[in-house]
């Protein structure tokens, strides 16, 4: 009886440590921090599959904001970082940990809000303009607040709009310091106004009550970049692995795959790779 | 290899389209599904392991500092798990500790995190259960000169059937926590995305429903994995006459 409850037990446990272990056993893989707005639009989902299937190679997409997967991979736990906040990822690689920069890809941001429109901002070019009027108005906004790209982006438009966001702000302004998805629900939740990378915001399924406000103004361009992480830093890098991933983004095949992902028909992701590291 | 695949495209899914996935067998959802069970199942015998012999001799033994560490392990069973995913995160990354064993953002990793998590719960739980026994006991383990070994080893095995309520409840806090699994395993596609990430990931991606009914598939296999154990004690209650 004491055995067969013990062998029970066991039987349960190795069974559980069998399951694991197949998915713990795999190789020429390669870890990515990226971005949300990659991952959450599904051109992770579309594009990883084919570079799989022409190298083999597993590539793990760790989704965090810019700030934290650069932070990631200072910390060597990444080989590749795949972002937009181009002064950060600058600044990654004067610190040492990145071995080059190169450009991917763009596209834009939009400001968006309620259809209701409290700051009456709709159709407006100028985000500065309209940032000004959403302050002036002391309309609700929400800031990611967790040193994403698309925060950083956020910061660089209130400045460029004149207005020192650290003094200006007040309970109008709701910095939730989480990802770009809850950004949007929340202000759909409040009536806010929010600044999306279009990507997200073409894939967000709970939009309620949001349109976009503001779109086209020229400082609202989102590049994204990827690096290296540098392997003499870390040794552990896969550097072989993470430069072919590289590669394969910056080639005219990559850049092919990344031009031809759409959702309803909108192509969200715009190639711009250069041959020459930035 | 990460499948990318979405659950579905629809706009109305909500726990009956869920739970078809679940019927159908859908692959994706199959294998998030495995690997929750899988990585809480493994935590929770490893946590019953170490953390059941050591309830039992806080029970049964006394040594200066003994009401500390058992008031030290009770406070313990409320660890915010996003305190614990940080702290393992910390000692497996590569510029950590235990980096050079290369397991941060695996499974694995996972089963570490949520295996701290719970040893203190399922210590905490044992040690009351078998303090209580002891009372009923004691005489008669005195008299026979059972040695500490024994009487640990005797008063858990006589516990067994509260003591599977006990790896129940460290069960339930390991495959129902977010905190610890999202910072460890990094919430990979087809490789370390749980239950629980996923259903924070839909939430972020705002398809608030497939979330919801995603939620209820996970409380349906908690409920059902608590049922087969409810069965199991009937049986071997009946097996022991």
């Amino acid at each position: 009886m004491q055995n067969r409850f013990l062998s029970l037990a066991l039987s349960l446990g190795l069974g559980a440590a069998t399951l694991v272990a197949p998915a713990a056993a795999q190789e020429k893989s390669i870890i990515v921090a990226s971005t949300t707005s990659t991952q959450d639009s599904g051109l992770f989902g579309y594009l990883l599959p084919l570079f799989n299937a022409k190298t083999g190679i597993d590539v793990k997409v760790i989704a965090q904001g810019t700030g934290q997967a650069l932070d990631t991979a200072r910390r060597g736990d990444a080989d590749v970082v795949f972002v937009h906040a181009k002064a950060q990822e600058e600044r990654f690689i004067a610190e040492g940990f990145g071995v080059r920069r190169f450009d991917v890809m763009y596209n834009d941001f939009v400001l968006v809000g309620p259809i209701s429109d409290p700051a009456g901002i709709t159709g407006s070019k100028d985000v500065s303009a309209a940032l000004t009027t959403i302050q002036a108005k002391a309309a609700p906004f929400v800031s990611r607040g967790d040193k994403s790209g698309t925060h950083f982006a956020e910061l660089a438009l209130w400045k460029d709009a004149g207005i020192d966001i650290a003094a200006a702000k007040g309970p109008w302004y709701r910095e939730i310091g989480q990802g770009m998805g809850a950004a949007l629900n929340i202000a759909n939740a409040m009536n806010g106004y929010v600044l999306s990378d279009r990507a997200t915001w073409l894939s967000f399924k709970n939009r309620g009550n949001l349109v976009i406000v503001v779109e086209g103004d020229r400082r609202m361009f989102n590049q994204y970049g990827v690096i290296l992480v540098n392997p003499g830093k870390y040794p552990s890098v896969k550097k072989e692995l993470g430069q072919s991933f590289v590669d394969w983004l910056i080639s005219p095949e990559g850049q092919g795959v990344i031009a031809n992902y759409k959702i309803d028909g909108q192509q969200l992701f715009f190639p711009n790779a250069e041959k020459k590291a930035s | 290899m990460p499948s990318g695949e979405r659950f579905s495209g629809g706009a109305k899914i909500n726990f009956f389209s869920a739970w078809d996935l679940v019927v159908s067998g859908n692959p994706t959802l199959m294998a998030i599904v495995r690997l929750s069970l899988a990585v809480s199942l493994t935590a929770a015998v490893i946590a019953g392991a170490v953390g059941m012999p050591l309830g039992a001799s806080l029970a049964l033994t006394r040594f200066p500092g003994r009401a500390t560490l058992i008031v030290l392990c009770n406070a313990m069973m409320g660890l915010p798990p996003v305190v614990v995913g940080l702290a393992v995160y910390l000692l497996l990354s590569r510029s950590g500790p235990l980096g050079a064993m290369g397991i941060l953002f695996t499974p694995a990793a996972m089963i570490v995190a949520q295996t701290i998590l719970i040893v203190p719960i399922i210590a905490a739980l044992t040690r009351q259960t078998v303090e209580d026994l002891w009372s009923e006991y004691s005489d008669e383990l005195n008299s026979m000169e059972v040695g500490p070994v024994g009487r640990v080893a005797t008063l858990l095995w006589d516990a067994r059937y509260s003591l599977m309520t006990t790896l129940l409840a460290g069960f339930g806090r390991a495959i129902a926590e977010v905190g610890a699994v999202m910072i460890v395993g990094g919430n990979i596609d087809g490789f370390t995305r749980t239950m629980t990430t996923s259903i924070a990931l839909e939430t972020s991606k705002g398809d608030l429903p497939l979330a919801m009914g995603l939620g209820l598939v996970l409380i349906c296999i908690v409920l059902a994995i608590n049922a087969a154990a409810w069965v199991a004690r009937l049986w071997s209650e009946r097996q022991a006459g």
